[in-house]
């Protein structure tokens, strides 16, 4: 083989060839932009699984106060899921909308979500106040600091979450739907998934598993 | 588009041009259900005695493995497609990074407390 040949880009490239190993040339932008917001992703799953691993070490740690089974009320915790599993649909269906260039539809499913999101939070931030009035705050115990500090965390990434929304609608309104702000929704929605993947852990590990005890 | 828009939407992103994603209302909708009913499933589980009682634990992390593995693959779109090659190594490798913290903590922390000295003394 000469190197005119290696050097020439392959003319036709069979569909569906893996892009991911370089063979069919180029991944398009929107794969690359993913494959980006992918690994900050995948560095924030990182910091949470430090602080699961602090509250799995840390919940029997109570010194004296009240434990998971006596704070937690699960018909709300049920409820706070719902309210992020559909939240997570609704905004699949927006970015979905929005790549077929329905604005509208967009719209709808952007103001779902974020009520969707504001309901969670809104519950969550009642039960902390509810928990820290009854004596029951992060200082309590090292038990309850784990627990304000995982759940706080997820709930602050919720917050950034939304307010990033509210940012991406103004540009929709702004600039209509492009490309650039296609993949910027794309990136929010992968961030809005991840975090519903992360409430799957503290639900089944804080509430659900500490019930049980 | 006028110029005041060219700052924002300059496209000096790298790729090739785009292709509209193979997403559809239906897969959502079948991860939605799917991803109730496993939520479902593990409050009923941890309420009740459905299952062995000292094996819960173990049968909410399935349900919880089994949620996230929904989720993956209806919302978040990693399939066996080419586009997902490198977006599923880079998982594997956090995949492990997290397993490597909890459980080396959760087993470090166990041995330490074993190994302590009782309090009467």
């Amino acid at each position: 083989m000469t190197v005119a040949a290696i050097d020439r880009a392959p003319a036709a490239v069979p569909a569906g060839l893996a892009r991911g190993r370089g063979g069919g040339g180029p991944a398009s932008k929107r794969v690359v932009v993913a494959y980006g917001f992918w690994i900050f992703i995948l560095g924030d799953m990182v910091m949470f699984s430090a602080l699961f691993a602090a509250f799995a070490v840390l919940r029997n740690s109570t010194a004296g106060g009240p434990t998971g089974a006596e704070l937690f009320d699960l018909r709300n915790v049920f409820i706070e899921t719902m309210c992020l599993l559909v939240s997570s649909y609704t905004c699949g269906l927006g970015a979905l909308s929005a790549e077929r260039r329905q604005p509208g539809r967009f719209l709808a499913f952007a103001v779902l979500t974020f009520v969707l999101g504001a309901a969670f939070l809104f519950i969550e931030v009642s039960e902390f106040a509810r928990m820290v009035e009854k004596g029951a705050g992060p200082s309590r115990s090292a038990f309850l600091s784990a627990f304000f500090t995982l759940v706080g965390t997820h709930g602050v990434h919720v917050a950034g979450g939304m307010i990033a929304l509210i940012y991406l609608v103004a540009q929709v309104l702004a600039y209509g739907l492009p490309a650039a702000v296609l993949r910027r929704l794309l990136c929010w929605s992968l961030f809005w998934h991840a975090l519903d993947i992360v409430w799957v852990g503290v639900f089944t590990l804080v509430y659900l598993m500490g019930d049980w005890h | 588009m006028t110029d005041r828009h060219e700052h924002v939407l300059d496209d000096r992103t790298p790729g090739v041009e785009e292709h509209e994603s193979s997403a559809t209302y239906l897969s959502y909708t079948v991860g939605l259900a799917l991803a109730i009913l496993a939520t479902i499933a593990s409050f009923v589980v941890s309420q009740t005695d459905l299952l062995w009682p000292p094996g819960i634990p173990v049968g909410l992390i399935v349900l919880a493995f089994a949620q996230i593995g929904v989720h993956l693959v209806f919302f978040l779109h990693l399939g066996s497609g080419a586009d997902s090659t490198n977006n599923i190594l880079a998982l594997a490798f956090g995949v492990l990074i997290v397993f490597l913290v909890i459980i080396g903590s959760v087993s470090i922390i166990a041995s330490l407390n074993s190994n302590m000295m009782p309090m009467s003394q």
